[in-house]
């Protein structure tokens, strides 16, 4: 099916209509632990869409190769892999940001996103048709990770991307950027894209237009 | 620190679904019953032990003495792949209606972040061996204790008139938050 497909909705699916955490709520660890600031999400949608892409690389290159019955093993240890390359190049030139992700970089391998796409796309697709899915789907990752990082940032610190643009006269709510905000934050995000995707809604756009 | 701490602060102050979000995906998929969640609590708690242990032998007597710690990621997700393998296989020959209770949510916790994040955080604080085993049992019970009450509280929420756009995924999310700001409250305690 995914073959009559032209090239360009297997780019754009990812982004909206097939959103990995929007819609098929995948990868939902990190998008929920390191959103408390919009640049540590940045680096993680980052660093996720550098392993999807190289294990894409990799394993729609080698699917005829790799036997059925052990393709799991096989693609974990590939994704493993890359997941070391990001993470030591991380620690080497930005140790900041390395520390403070801390241990959901190398959590990058338990992703249900990355094994998700190898298993439902790479390991059916040519390497042309795999990359492109797979950078669809890192930049509807990185979407989402960005807005979540940027409502957490100022609504809990009170800056964007680091840089303070709400005044003193704000007093930046703590709880957006523990724990509960992120879960809050996600919710009302999700309720959103429901509305927005709404079929009922979707008709009374068009009438008016 | 004593076992004690540890095994508190894994279960309930920092609990690992609501304070290092680790875990979701099954928090999210199989929290609609209490039955099943208390299954798959349960599984994720004896897989969890069993890794501790496992991760702690590989990683202080092959990886360090042979100077490979880089490859402690790939080694971790292999023995961990392969122990839930076993522990599927194990179900199945058991119990077939545990087994088909936990459906495909069983070599899913292969990805569960909570499992690799017990190995990792154990590697990172340096636990000692015993240390590091009374942390299994406390990750795994804090697990359980989360994914019980979510399926508990997800239970009633099917008879709460919840807005349209709310429905599924969303209110979930917001529970959940709700859940995390009671757990909050345990902070300051150690």
């Amino acid at each position: 099916m995914s073959s009559t497909l032209s090239l360009k909705t297997e780019f754009i699916k990812g982004i909206w209509k097939e959103n990995p955490v929007m819609a098929s709520l995948l990868g939902l660890c990190p998008t929920l632990a390191v959103t408390n600031a919009a640049n540590n999400g940045l680096a993680m949608g980052l660093a996720t869409t550098f392993v999807l892409l190289s294990s894409s690389l990799m394993i729609s290159a080698l699917r005829n190769l790799i036997p059925h019955q052990v393709r799991i093993a096989g693609y974990i240890v590939i994704i493993a892999t890359f997941v070391t390359v990001a993470d030591r190049f991380l620690a080497a030139y930005f140790p900041s940001i390395s520390a403070s992700l801390g241990p959901y970089i190398p959590l990058i391998v338990v992703n249900c996103l990355i094994l998700g796409r190898q298993e439902a796309f790479s390991s059916r697709n040519g390497i042309g048709r795999s990359l492109l899915d797979s950078l669809g789907m890192g930049i509807g990752f990185i979407f989402v990770l960005v807005v979540l990082g940027i409502i957490r940032e100022i609504l809990g610190s009170g800056s964007i991307f680091g840089f303070a643009i709400l005044g003193d006269w704000f007093t930046p709510w703590m709880v957006m950027i523990l724990p509960p905000g992120a879960f809050l934050t996600l919710g009302i995000l999700i309720a959103l894209a429901n509305w927005y995707n709404d079929p009922s809604r979707a008709k009374e756009r068009r009438a008016v237009s | 620190m004593s076992y004690f701490l540890i095994f508190f602060s894994a279960a309930i102050v920092n609990n690992f679904v609501l304070s290092y979000f680790l875990g979701i995906c099954p928090f999210v998929g199989v929290s609609k019953r209490v039955s099943s969640a208390v299954s798959m609590g349960m599984a994720v708690t004896f897989v969890m032990l069993i890794t501790a242990v496992v991760t702690w032998l590989i990683y202080h007597l092959i990886l360090v003495p042979f100077d490979v710690v880089i490859l402690q990621y790939v080694s971790f997700i292999l023995v961990i792949a392969s122990l839930v393998q076993l522990v599927e296989m194990f179900i199945r020959k058991v119990s077939k209606p545990l087994y088909d209770t936990l459906g495909i949510f069983l070599p899913l916790i292969t990805t569960n972040c909570a499992i690799l994040g017990l190995a990792l955080f154990s590697v990172l604080r340096d636990y000692s061996f015993m240390e590091s085993v009374v942390f299994g049992l406390g990750a795994g019970a804090g697990f359980t204790l989360a994914l019980i009450i979510m399926a508990g509280i997800r239970e009633e929420l099917e008879l709460a008139p919840v807005p349209k756009y709310f429905q599924g995924a969303a209110i979930t999310m917001i529970v959940a938050g709700g859940l995390a700001l009671a757990f909050m409250g345990f902070a300051g305690m150690i």
